[in-house]
């Protein structure tokens, strides 16, 4: 009897063992890939272990393409140009990407899996994207809702960025967030300091990372930056700029201002900000200071909820309707914006019908 | 009688579709039938594994399972040749076509557990086919099957345009659709029958 049961049971073990086995070779023969070349514009080439997918394959080489969710394709910010060796477009890329996207090859490297030799197109500066790990060195509250934080670098020691450009900052979990996430700010300090980054960081009600950073983050806490990156930075031309700005879209622009100050312009500058109460500006002082320190600069503060009563004598309504004193060669100016993507499509449609040139617009949206 | 495999190929089709008139195998049926072109993948991945595994099952039941008196295993082990072989079809898929694989989703572990296929392997050992006759069997169901989705999704593909009722969209029309296709098949059912 028990030996029957034994030899039922060793005879149904034996099948499936069998089966088992023969699913173990084919995992082994169809999932390698073996060595795989990534050649990047045409100039470098990196070998990776086939099988993983593009992203995470050249983040183990040190080349970070900016991504938001980690590779779970649902942020679309990791796109790149696949020029050949990316397999057909997936069914899970296919919404973060427009026509014009698809007939450019551009592809999400998250989904992207590297099966054989793959060819890429991807922006030099890239290569200037590093990890860094980075200590909390100080916390300043600049209005209610707005924090300055400085960052100090450890590891690499030192930063090169350009003015305007972001960096991800990654939050670690807290009470009931689980997970790691991250998120990109715009550095607010200049170029110039390279062993720190500042950052300024406004509480977004149930905002994941700035919930972490305005009530949880401490002076000498450690924290894990990558970047920068971002292509919102200062033209080196003659022109006249316009920096127009909101809420923490002050960051970037106090970066291009203390870069100017140190490398010296005559551009003619005016810089709107536009906040909406008195309690919502911050760094007053030190803007009005710059019109000392530039031949020809303005700083505009524009408070659109302020009431009649409160104590304001400065510019009220929004920034748009000051722009024509403020613009004096629409051919010859560049403009600058940083806010809310509302706030930047008002802007822009201002300053284009001022004759502001659409390609001489910066902007740097947060969505 | 026996029926000849050419005659039992044909039956699974038209007169005895697995899909229209045992209506097995409607879960992926009914959810991936909304494209043509992942309709067809399914329906190709399907014949496959159907064909294949009949074979195999028959083979494991005539020669391991019968001389060695574990009929009573059965379920399980046709259960287990399912699944690996449905794995493996995986693996494969995943590696030549991977628009393919994405589409399928979660449909494609999914036929592990069709009774479609589940159902023909009983088939065959209740109405005792030999290896030729199964493997026909086999082939038949999985080209009926295949039949029987590309033809829904060809008229859902068309619905798109189309204004249907808001309470039946969906799974609502395509039962409707289904049933009616059904009734179609019943046309064929004077033939031949092999159940």
């Amino acid at each position: 009897m028990i030996i029957q049961i034994a030899k039922d049971i060793l005879i149904t073990c034996g099948i499936s063992a069998f089966l088992a086995f023969i699913l173990t070779l084919a995992q082994k023969y169809l999932n390698n890939y073996g060595i795989c070349k990534i050649d990047i514009n045409g100039k470098r080439s990196i070998d990776v272990e086939g099988g993983s997918s593009l992203l995470n394959s050249l983040t183990d080489k040190q080349v970070f393409l900016p991504s938001a969710c980690g590779g779970r394709g649902s942020c679309g910010t990791c796109k790149c140009k696949v020029v050949s060796g990316g397999g057909p477009v997936l069914p899970t890329e296919k919404p973060f990407l427009s026509s014009t996207e698809l007939s450019n090859g551009i592809r999400l490297s998250c989904q992207v899996k590297i099966k054989s030799d793959i060819r890429i197109d991807i922006p030099e500066a890239i290569f200037n994207i590093r990890k860094y790990r980075a200590v909390v060195h100080e916390i300043l509250d600049y209005t209610y809702d707005i924090k300055g934080i400085t960052f100090k670098m450890i590891e690499p020691g030192q930063i090169d960025f350009k003015t305007g450009q972001y960096v991800q900052l990654e939050t670690k979990p807290y009470g009931k967030v689980k997970q790691k996430t991250v998120r990109a700010y715009s550095i607010s300090s200049k170029p110039q300091e390279k062993d720190r980054v500042q950052l300024i960081i406004r509480l977004v009600p149930e905002g994941i990372c700035t919930t972490w950073v305005h009530n949880h983050l401490q002076v000498g806490d450690e924290v894990n930056i990558t970047g920068p990156y971002g292509d919102f930075y200062l033209r080196d031309t003659k022109a006249d700029i316009i920096f127009v700005a909101g809420g923490s879209g002050k960051a970037p622009i106090k970066s291009m201002l203390e870069d100017l100050q140190v490398v010296g312009t005559t551009r003619k500058m005016t810089y709107f900000f536009g906040a909406r109460d008195v309690k919502d500006l911050y760094l007053t002082e030190e803007m009005y200071a710059y019109e000392k320190v530039f031949d020809d600069f303005k700083y505009e503060p524009v408070l659109s909820h302020c009431n009649p009563e409160c104590q304001w004598d400065g510019k009220r309504g929004y920034v748009m309707p000051y722009f024509k004193d403020a613009i004096i060669d629409p051919k010859n100016t560049e403009a600058y914006l940083c806010g809310s993507p509302g706030m930047i499509n008002a802007v822009t449609k201002g300053l284009k019908e001022l004759g502001v040139p659409a390609d001489k617009i910066y902007f740097d949206s947060f969505g | 009688m026996t029926i000849s495999s050419f005659v039992l190929f044909w039956a699974a089709i038209f007169t005895s579709n697995i899909l229209l008139t045992n209506f097995l195998g409607m879960c992926s049926f009914l959810s991936v039938s909304k494209e043509v072109e992942s309709s067809f993948g399914l329906g190709v991945a399907v014949f496959f594994v159907l064909t294949i595994t009949t074979g195999l099952n028959y083979l494991v039941y005539h020669l391991i399972l019968v001389p060695l008196g574990l009929v009573y295993l059965q379920f399980i082990i046709f259960i287990i040749v399912i699944a690996a072989f449905v794995q493996l079809l995986e693996l494969v898929i995943e590696r030549y076509a991977p628009a393919l694989y994405y589409s399928l989703g979660i449909y494609l572990p999914l036929i592990t557990v069709n009774c479609a296929i589940f159902g023909v392997s009983l088939f065959m050992v209740i109405r005792n086919y030999s290896f030729v006759q199964s493997i026909s069997f086999g082939a038949g169901s999985g080209i009926g099957w295949l039949l029987a989705i590309l033809m829904l999704s060809g008229i859902r593909s068309k619905l798109k345009e189309k204004l249907v009722p808001v309470g039946l969209q969906g799974a609502g029309i395509s039962l409707i659709i289904t049933g009616i296709m059904a009734l179609a098949f019943i046309g064929f059912s004077g033939i031949v029958n092999v159940q």
